[in-house]
């Protein structure tokens, strides 16, 4: 789960880390308001779960509480990059001498936790790394040793020497928030040492491990404030992995990977899936009637494809529970059903015994991929 | 011949008297494997179906000379689950479960460097040395005994796959399926180089998908360390690109984490990469000359 940098800021402030006094606004008022509090300048940032903010006109910097309504009017009513935009963050200006760049995240690869630092921070990072990868220091840590001395001055040793112990504190901190909150990203960009010397954390990008949230309540219910569409809303409170696609055939899977596949074989066929589903493994039937549910509730499908291979997951059980939503609404357009794996034999009994007029079974993932494509066409 | 599990496997079953576990534990067992223990904390001294269930991985190593866990214990105690096992001295332990937090496998896997246990896992189907032992979920009945070895980071597509391989009269020595998690323990590299030493392994297949750079940096192990014939299939053409707030993570992998990087890179070091898991089948069945 991405937080909105606001959010992050929080666990910072939490951590011990400096930012710079901000107010959340909602409306342009808040946003004037707040600037006036500030001493009538401020930086207007749009909260959104993406990043490129800089360069896309969702952070300016303004000087008087009305140009701070302007802009917060923008971007609440325009939006930023495709997302919706309900708050603005306002900050107080700073006078900044330097700007640096950190991050700590789990490496995948290495499987241990990999901190970056650089003294060439609020520039085009990803650019750096390309031209002068020499310039970024980087340093892996044992999760279960956790930092220690050596590689906090390792990573600090690349900033000018006032700035090295503000930033071991705030690398401590970052590492604090990795292993207390479950965060796998922490990203400053721009850290920065102010003209009085001070470093301070202009901003925040924090990315916390969906696995955990069950064990971080309030983190969890910050999952509430986030945009959401309804259909997806639905999918996930219902355990689903639902993402919305823009084409016209409605796909559920089981697994990511053949879910993935799925929307490859649907696309060669000529169509195009409009969403991505995954019932994930050991699907029951409430679970099924629920995904075709949340799929025919989207005007754009005109079929559903329906493509199982059991492993955990019973094809007997996805038949009925296939059969239980049709009892429950009408379905509008076909199903094309193909069941293997896992008690396949009773699953596909099941389909055939019922000789539901909008269920197509077919038997192998290309054929039916065709089908769809073609049933997709004919009903456009 | 396999890797990994085979007719020597003794299965301990961690999780057995949960539904999933049971289910399995019976399933595995009627296919062939020797399931020898059960683990349930609390449980010691019953039995599902004759397999007899104990408190502790050690006393069930004790009295049964397991050597192989599977674990279906749920998410918020699976790494402990894997921790126990290791320290049992358990060669090989695959965890099916899904779910684990990240920052738990991260300290399995700096853990897990220090013993000689290897992971399969977690959020895997397990491994299927078909004819031989099946631990894990795959459906053992789309396998058939060959020399086409598998590695796999999705579930599914292994069975997909399998079954099209196995219809057309190809079988298969061992199906990996390594998982999907961030931080999981073999990987495609590992599997590889079982592959490359096991007599019983003419070709392999790997099949990715989006995300990470375990594909790139499998094409450049293929490259310099595996001579058997590889084929590949990658998922994911058609997923839409994922959110990405920060840039650290391109910063790290220098990757795209795209199917077609992914792709290109693979075929760079002389894998043929399938563009349907049907025609996977295809090229294998073209490369073996079958």
């Amino acid at each position: 789960m991405d937080l909105y940098e606001h959010m992050g800021k929080d666990l910072f402030r939490a951590q011990g880390i400096a930012t710079p006094d901000g107010r959340v606004c909602s409306t342009p008022e808040d946003a004037a308001g707040a600037t006036a509090a500030f001493g009538g300048r401020s930086v207007v940032k749009v909260q959104v779960q993406a990043g490129g903010r800089g360069k896309g006109g969702g952070v300016v910097l303004v000087d008087s509480p009305e140009r701070a309504a302007e802009e917060a009017s923008r971007l609440l009513r325009e939006g930023f990059a495709g997302h919706a935009v309900d708050r603005v963050l306002v900050e107080e200006q700073l006078p900044i001498a330097r700007e640096f760049y950190t991050s700590i995240l789990l490496d995948r690869g290495a499987g241990d936790h990999l901190a970056l630092m650089t003294a060439e921070g609020g520039i085009d990072i990803e650019a750096l790394a390309h031209e002068r990868p020499e310039a970024i220091r980087r340093v892996h840590v044992d999760p279960l040793l956790g930092p220690r001395a050596y590689h906090l001055r390792t990573l600090t040793a690349v900033l000018p020497p006032d700035a090295r112990e503000g930033a071991t504190d705030v690398l401590r901190a970052l590492f604090g928030l990795l292993r207390d909150r479950d965060a796998t990203l922490v990203e400053v960009n721009p850290l920065v040492q102010l003209e009085d010397g001070r470093i301070v954390a202009l901003d925040a990008k924090v990315t916390i491990d969906d696995n955990a949230l069950g064990r971080q309540p309030d983190l969890a219910a910050l999952r509430e404030e986030f945009p959401i569409d309804p259909v997806e809303k639905r999918a996930k409170d219902a355990g689903l992995q639902y993402v919305k696609l823009d084409g016209s055939v409605g796909i559920i899977g089981n697994g990511a990977g053949l879910v993935m596949s799925t929307l490859d074989v649907v696309a060669q066929a000529g169509a195009r899936a409009a969403n991505f589903l995954d019932v994930g493994g050991g699907a029951s039937a409430e679970v099924m009637a629920t995904s075709l549910e949340v799929i025919l509730s989207d005007p754009a499908v005109r079929c559903v494809f329906v493509n199982i291979f059991g492993g955990i997951t019973r094809c007997d059980v996805v038949a009925e529970g296939v059969l239980e939503a049709l009892g429950r609404i009408e379905a509008t357009v076909p199903i094309v059903v193909r069941l293997d794996g896992t008690n396949a034999k009773e699953g596909r009994r099941i389909i055939a015994a019922a000789a539901h007029p909008r269920i197509v079974s077919v038997a192998t993932m290309d054929e039916a991929a065709a089908e769809a494509a073609r049933l997709a066409g004919a009903a456009a | 011949m396999s890797v990994l599990v085979g007719a020597d496997t003794r299965l301990l079953v961690q999780g057995i008297t949960g539904s999933e576990g049971t289910f399995h534990a019976l399933r595995d067992r009627a296919y062939g494997t020797q399931v020898v223990a059960g683990v349930t904390p609390g449980k010691g001294g019953q039995d599902v179906q004759g397999i007899p269930v104990f408190d502790t991985v050690a006393e069930a190593v004790a009295a049964t000379g397991a050597n192989t866990s599977m674990i279906f214990v749920g998410p918020r105690f699976a790494a402990e689950a894997i921790l126990e096992a290791a320290d049992a001295g358990l060669g090989l332990v695959v965890c099916i479960t899904e779910g684990i937090p990240v920052r738990d496998m991260a300290e399995v896997h700096a853990y897990l460097k220090g013993t000689r246990t290897t992971l399969v896992g977690p959020n895997c189907p397990g491994v299927i040395s078909p004819g031989l032992a099946n631990v894990g979920i795959i459906p053992g009945e789309v396998c058939a005994p060959g020399r086409v070895g598998f590695v796999s980071r999705s579930g599914t597509l292994v069975y997909q796959i399998v079954h099209e391989l196995t219809t057309i009269g190809i079988g298969q020595s061992t199906c990996i399926g390594m998982g999907g998690d961030p931080v999981h323990g073999i990987g495609f590299r590992e599997s590889l180089d079982l592959f490359e030493a096991d007599p019983g392994t003419d070709l392999v297949i790997l099949t990715g998908e989006i995300g990470g750079d375990d594909e790139e940096r499998a094409a450049e192990h293929i490259r310099s360390a595996i001579t058997k014939p590889v084929v590949a299939y990658i998922a994911g053409f058609e997923a839409p690109p994922g959110k990405r707030m920060g840039h650290a993570g391109a910063i790290v992998t220098g990757s795209r984490g795209t199917a077609a990087a992914k792709a290109e890179a693979l075929e760079a070091s002389g894998v043929q990469v399938a563009r349907t898991p049907s025609q996977v089948a295809r090229l294998v069945a073209e490369r073996l000359g079958a």
